[in-house]
């Protein structure tokens, strides 16, 4: 079987895969990151969304193959080794942007890409097409659109420092 | 540390373990040794089978096992059990035809489960199921209501004429006809509810483990309420008593009712793990999600309403047609009976109500409760009837209803189909819903929209929904298999902090956090020495789950009552500690004081006395501090209130834009207004989808054309407006916390409160009804079709 050596989280592993395991399968299954989820088999609901050199990626739809070399980062390496809450994570605890949570991990990651490739600012127009991409049934993206607007200027101030 | 108790936004508990990826959903749990099974379904929706030939797949490299449903059958598995029975108006029960875990001898909808092929891994097993070779003999099918019923359809099941599962009705048909017959004027409309797919965001998963050593049985499922999952699947379906089989439903991610019902991959994982001796896992792709899930709504229906001159409704005469699908589900028979037909009436003075209810078989997936189930449908039915009753008399559409609503001094209230609403004020939801959607300024925004040629509407419904279900004695009176009461237990531990286990079961609602303030609010407890257990059979006490907007108003109610013994037996060992009369005994702010001195006991000082009864009035109490009371409600609970949508079409595509969303709602007392605000903002997003976009589709020959997220549409975060949500609440009367329930309210009131907003639109069009989901080809057909009147009027 083919190999594929891939850092995650910061923590670099080598892993025997067969050539149609996906990343999304890869994280959850050899590395036990089961943050990530899955929720359709079409690439429709962004419940996978890793990131892949920094980048938002649909983990259900790259090969494991694919991330041979890349730095990924996923839900379980968005806080600080004492805890300290991402500033995206801790917005959408603080406006309610989750209730079954099962959509929260690809929705934070998404939002994170989202706020980083926008420095100047998100109106809620932006930040609601921007979430295109992601799926959630509980909340209505009413308090998932705030917490984004709130984390925006919390994570370009952090940059900033 | 802020305040924590009834009324505060606390933040949730549940919330760092989901943002953090550490969550434990039941995908997330292997056990050693796991298998994988994977389900061959029915590509058709009718089909006799005529043979499968598993030697190929049997044999494939990995395959340990495969299954069809003559295994089963052989091993005395049952079928897959219903959990209400509904009589047809001549007293006879409704048809209950058979439905095997694994079909034999025919299938009957597309996504039936044929063989289950177990493998050491799910590529392997996945791959051999293709090899099975299925041999069938194709039947005509039946998927669409009024198909169904034609005289010489075809039959779903052997045995069920006309595929009639019952031919129900509430109310005096006789009386009804009188009322109409003399009545000033009659108003009547035909309208479909639409079909729905309620895709909560986790697939179903079901892991079952059996334990050579002690023989007990382990299922860890996706469900909202593991104990419904024991008692049906144990007594009726596997025959394995209750002590030995544990349910475990872990975090679940939605469930919206799709969860409530006791599915077959339960029983066949469950079973399966015995079988083989080992852990047997199936985890649903989407796909199978949408041909497994229990769906929702699907109801075609007549509606008249007589009136006199003044638009003072007189009677409402409903027919309708329920798709109950192939088989039916747990739940499926009460939804349009005692969930729908009950709730007729709304929000308004009827003095005579008569509705006829054929439930049909069809070649579909099961149809079962989702988000708000059944009082949807009726409130659908009669928003929009009433605002026909409108368009038809000129009576303006708010007056039309401020006339005809129930007084709020009318309270309680008794509806002429069966049920007494305790409170409610539907004037002041209403005026508070017409000042926060600006109401009178509408005018002026529909002008300043037709400048820049969108066609904008508003819509208005207001609404009342039964929840909090339920007093066990009326449902099992109204064919209800199960009690329905909820049960909590308060184990307040040697040191002072307590776990509650509940019987209720939290996949989004914010359980963990809710319950915990009414800990803080009746104990003192601090929040964060509060936990909260549920859905573990093994751990907590025989309980309902959740649905139907009950987990607060039963299962709050059983933690009160059982907080209630907590501080009762505390008493008694506070006064034996200082030597005082039990009488002379008073308990707030976690402090047990002798009234009128200075002398106190903290809860923790009696809870340690508890257990460590070294000076103990150990004659007359047992040692401990752990208390559980089972709650049976007197009564539904009846939120309402008062929805208000506003639309702009695009004439050009015929495209929908929400542009506002205002709600208020009277949800009665408030645990947690953020977590309130969240549910009403969930549900509305999910009645703005049925009401444009969501639609599962069915072809003639019963395949389903929306069978993945490319072909059902979702509301995403681009098709929802910002939304204004507010409370105006009135206590319910008969359970202590006087909370009505939140969870169904938005799916609830908002569908028909958006149809009007785009009827209202189209208002120069001509458009009186149409039906959902308002998407924008259909829009652009009715424009189309109408300008040219327009333009030579």
């Amino acid at each position: 079987m083919p190999q594929v050596t891939l850092t995650v989280n910061g923590k670099q592993h080598t892993v025997e895969v067969e050539g149609r395991t996906l990343l999304v399968e890869l994280l959850r299954e050899k590395l036990g990151l089961t943050g990530t989820h899955v929720g359709c088999d079409t690439s429709q609901c962004g419940a996978c969304v890793v990131h892949v050199d920094g980048i938002s990626v649909k983990s259900c739809t790259q090969l494991a193959l694919q991330a041979d070399g890349a730095n990924i980062t996923t839900i379980e390496g968005l806080a600080a080794a004492d805890g300290t809450l991402h500033p995206m994570q801790e917005m959408f605890r603080e406006h309610h942007a989750l209730q079954c949570g099962f959509c929260t991990p690809g929705m934070v990651m998404t939002a994170i890409d989202l706020v980083q490739s926008h420095p100047a600012g998100l109106t809620e127009k932006e930040i609601r097409e921007g979430l295109e991409g992601n799926l959630c049934r509980c909340t209505g993206y009413h308090n998932i659109v705030k917490a984004i607007a709130a984390a925006h200027p919390l994570m370009h101030a952090n940059a900033a420092e | 540390m802020g305040f924590e108790g009834i009324g505060a936004s606390v933040r949730r508990k549940e919330d760092v373990r989901f943002l953090s990826g550490k969550g434990n959903y039941t995908d997330d749990i292997n056990r050693p040794g796991q298998l994988y099974a994977v389900i061959k379904r029915a590509d058709r929706a009718h089909a006799k089978i005529d043979g499968i030939d598993i030697a190929a797949a049997s044999a494939a490299p990995g395959v340990v096992k495969v299954f069809v449903g003559e295994d089963m059958a052989a091993d005395g598995v049952g079928g897959i059990p219903c959990g209400w029975q509904i009589h047809n108006q001549d007293g006879s029960p409704m048809a209950e035809p058979a439905h095997p875990a694994i079909a034999t001898g025919k299938v009957r909808h597309v996504g039936d489960p044929v063989a289950v092929v177990i493998a050491t891994s799910k590529q392997e097993a996945r791959n051999a199921a293709e090899l099975l070779d299925i041999r069938y003999t194709d039947l005509p099918a039946v998927a669409h209501l009024t198909d169904a019923v034609k005289p010489g359809a075809v039959e779903v099941h052997d045995g069920v004429a006309g595929n009639i599962c019952y031919d129900w009705a509430i109310g005096d048909k006789a009386v009804i006809d009188g009322v109409f017959a003399s009545a000033h004027k009659v108003v009547k409309l035909e309208l479909t509810n639409n079909r729905l797919i309620p895709n909560a965001m986790e697939p179903r998963v079901a892991l079952g483990d059996y334990d050579t050593s002690s023989g007990d049985f382990t299922l860890y499922t996706t469900s909202q309420n593991p104990h419904v999952i024991r008692l049906l699947m144990g007594a009726f379906v596997l025959h394995i008593p209750e002590n030995k089989l544990r349910v475990f439903a872990p975090d679940v991610g939605g469930g919206f009712g799709s969860k409530i019902y006791h599915y077959a991959e339960e029983a066949i994982v469950t079973w399966a793990a015995g079988k083989l001796r080992r852990p047997v896992k199936w985890t649903a792709d989407r796909g199978e999600s949408f041909m497994s899930d229990a769906h929702g709504r699907d109801h075609v229906s007549t509606a008249e309403m007589a009136i006199d001159r003044e638009g003072n409704f007189l009677g409402l005469r409903i027919a309708t047609l329920a798709n109950m699908g192939a088989y039916l589900s747990t739940f499926a028979p009460a939804v349009p009976t005692y969930l729908y037909a009950t709730l007729l009436s709304g929000v308004y003075k009827i003095p005579v109500i008569y509705c006829n209810v054929k439930a049909v078989f069809t070649n579909t997936v099961p149809v079962d409760a989702y988000r708000g189930a059944g009082r949807p449908e009726a409130t659908y039915l009669l928003e929009r009837l009433v605002d026909v009753i409108s368009y038809e008399t000129g009576i303006d559409k708010v007056e039309l209803r401020r006339k005809n609503f129930i007084p709020a001094d009318a309270f309680p209230y008794q509806t002429p189909v069966a049920l007494q609403y305790d409170s409610g004020d539907y004037q002041t939801t209403l005026r508070v819903g017409l000042q926060n959607a600006d109401w009178d300024g509408f005018e002026a925004r529909r002008a300043e929209a037709k400048k820049r040629g969108k066609l904008r509407g508003i819509g208005i419904s207001t609404y009342v929904e039964a929840c909090g279900i339920a007093p066990s004695a009326v449902v099992g009176s109204l064919g209800a298999r199960a009690g329905l009461y909820e049960v909590a237990e308060i184990r307040v531990h040697p040191t002072g902090s307590v776990t509650v286990f509940t019987g209720t079961h939290s996949h989004g609602q914010g359980h963990e956090t809710t319950l915990a303030q009414l800990v803080v609010d009746q104990l003192g407890v601090p929040f964060d020495q509060v936990e909260v257990v549920h859905g573990d059979t093994a751990k907590i006490p025989f309980g309902m789950g959740t649905y139907g907007s009950r987990s607060l108003a039963v299962g709050g109610s059983a933690m009160v009552k059982a907080m209630d013994k907590v501080i009762a037996k505390g008493k008694k060992i506070a006064a034996h500690l200082m030597e005082a009369s039990v009488e002379d005994i008073e308990f707030k702010n976690n402090t047990f004081t002798v009234a009128g001195t200075d002398k106190s006991k903290t809860l923790t000082d009696v809870s340690l006395a508890a257990y460590v009864p070294h000076n103990y009035p150990i004659e007359e109490l047992e040692p401990g501090l752990d208390e559980t009371a089972f709650y049976d409600p007197k009564n539904f609970t009846f939120p309402g209130g008062c929805h208000i949508a506003e639309v702009e079409i695009d004439p050009e595509t015929g495209v929908v834009a929400m542009v506002n969303f205002t709600a208020v709602d009277d949800v009665g007392r408030v645990i947690n207004p953020m977590i309130v605000e969240g549910q009403v903002q969930g549900g509305v997003a999910q009645g703005i989808g049925q009401a444009l976009m969501e639609g599962c589709g069915y072809d003639a020959d019963g395949q389903l054309t929306t069978g993945s997220f490319m072909d059902y549409t979702m509301p995403r975060a681009n098709d929802i407006p910002n939304m204004s949500v507010a409370t105006e609440n009135t206590m319910c009367t008969h359970n202590p916390l006087g909370s009505k329930g939140c969870g169904e309210v938005g799916a609830i009131g908002s569908p028909p409160a958006v149809i009007n907003a785009v009827v209202d639109a189209l208002k120069d069009y001509g458009v009186r009804h149409l039906d959902m989901p308002a998407t924008g080809p259909k829009l652009w057909s009715i424009i189309q079709a109408s300008a040219p009147r327009m333009a030579a009027e």
